[in-house]
């Protein structure tokens, strides 16, 4: 018998000897180069002590196809350029507690908006009619459509935390994960900037 | 025997008890005592002229408030140099540059090197709230040493002051209004073109940001060389 005093809802799930609900996290790939993905695996070896404390329920990096009911904190790399992305970061932001802009093209579309001095006429031409090398002609299937412009996921949806970069370094975003983890908000402008 | 007229003038900055010259800005008085106002279009060594309002501050006794670089001290003055409602401009001002240019700080010369990026750090700019123009802007890499970018110029006018005041060629003048006013070399015409420019590269190394760098620098590799104006100043004799 325990000679532990204290009563079970006074002590921590740890106490209690019950394992913490995992939290459940994913994160999405809108336009961007996947190199805030890239920047999120060089975590390296503490993403064993992540995984302790997070469920991956949707994420390039596993399987499902579609974006879970609900999700506890999800980090959207990209910015929103195409049909497809707007009707994603429409459901994410509808089925997510804590929605981060990931990386410099979630906060500011970054490189996927030097497209947008241009039309998407002009842009079609250059890269399916004057660049293509056999079949020319802009695909109808599969690839969805673009939006007029590519623009930062804060002008169609509320996002909760920004995190700057590109992509954001590996530290900061072990960091902001465990400071989530552990309750808190941190200033991140400290660690990181646009274009770091 | 007369007393001359005190040219000494006392005043108090954010409640610190300061003393300046009657000929002094606020701005220099700040300096002096180690208070940072965040600044975009003044530079030391070049006339001030109040454009980019980063520097504003309170004057008690007055609603409006008044850009440090320009506003002489005054006797009793009470300046506040950090509100909660002057660090709310502050971030807006420089969150309506980022809007209004296109700034793709990942492959921009000067990332890392660049005063705009530094200031939306130090001002804690975590995203933009203002919706982006994107503007079409143009490049003109006409010159055979440098490159000028609409993209990344924030009108501080520094190119064109020191062009004008310390080369002594004035080959940078400001075409058009509002968002559609361009820094522009002669008439107007492309500046590898340009009859009245020297080549000498101040420009290059007073821009705030990556608007003006050299040909063959690549992402970050622009670093400005700011120490080069008060060098050349100190030794003409005539550091303003
Ligand atoms: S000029 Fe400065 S703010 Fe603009 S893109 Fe370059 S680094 Fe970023
Ligand atoms: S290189 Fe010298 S002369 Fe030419 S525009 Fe710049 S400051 Fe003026
Ligand atoms: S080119 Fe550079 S120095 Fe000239 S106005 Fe633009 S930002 Fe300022
Ligand atoms: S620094 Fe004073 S207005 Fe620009």
């Amino acid at each position: 018998m325990s000679t532990d005093l204290t009563p079970p809802t006074a002590r921590s799930d740890a106490e209690r000897g019950e394992p913490k609900p995992k939290v459940k996290a994913a994160t999405v790939w809108l336009d961007g180069c996947s190199g805030c993905h890239m920047s999120f695996l060089d975590i390296d070896e503490r993403l064993i002590e992540l995984a302790q404390h997070i469920d991956m329920v949707y994420s390039p990096l596993v399987d499902p196809k579609q974006f879970p009911d609900h999700v506890d904190v999800a980090l959207v790399e990209g910015a929103v350029s195409s049909e497809e992305d707007l009707e994603k970061i429409k459901r994410i932001r509808k089925h997510t507690s804590i929605l981060i802009a990931f990386g410099d093209c979630a906060v500011t579309a970054n490189v996927p908006s030097m497209r947008n001095s241009f039309s998407v006429k002009d842009v079609y031409q250059r890269g399916y009619f004057e660049t293509a090398t056999r079949r020319a002609g802009v695909p109808d299937q599969v690839v969805p459509k673009l939006l007029p412009q590519a623009r930062p996921i804060h002008e169609y949806v509320p996002v909760d935390v920004f995190l700057q970069g590109c992509p954001p370094p590996a530290d900061v975003i072990y960091g902001l994960l465990t400071d989530l983890l552990a309750g808190r908000k941190p200033n991140l402008t400290e660690h990181t900037r646009f274009g770091r | 025997m007369t007393v001359p007229p005190a040219r000494i003038r006392t005043l108090t900055i954010d409640g610190k008890d300061v003393g300046a010259r009657e000929d002094e800005t606020i701005l220099d008085v700040a300096r002096e005592n180690g208070i940072w106002i965040p600044t975009l279009c003044q530079m030391t060594g070049l006339s001030n002229i109040g454009a980019c309002r980063l520097c504003l501050v309170e004057v008690a006794g007055s609603t409006k408030l008044q850009p440090a670089c320009v506003t002489r001290v005054e006797e009793g003055m009470q300046v506040t140099a950090h509100s909660d409602r002057l660090a709310e401009y502050r971030k807006m001002i420089v969150e309506l540059l980022f809007a209004e240019g296109n700034h793709i700080c990942s492959v921009c010369v000067t990332n890392g090197h660049c005063d705009l990026q530094w200031l939306a750090q130090r001002l804690e700019i975590d995203h933009i709230r203002f919706p982006y123009l994107y503007g079409k802007r143009s490049v003109d890499a006409s010159h055979e040493r440098f490159v000028l970018d609409h993209n990344r110029c924030v009108l501080c006018t520094r190119c064109v002051r020191v062009c004008d005041e310390v080369e002594g060629a004035h080959t940078w003048d400001i075409m058009g209004r509002g968002t559609n006013a361009r820094v522009i070399t002669d008439l107007a015409q492309p500046w590898g073109e340009s009859t009245s420019c020297t080549s000498c590269g101040k420009c290059v190394s007073v821009c705030p940001t990556g608007a003006l760098f050299e040909q063959g620098k690549a992402v970050t590799e622009m670093v400005k060389h700011r120490e080069l104006l008060p060098m050349l100043l100190t030794m003409r004799g005539r550091q303003r």
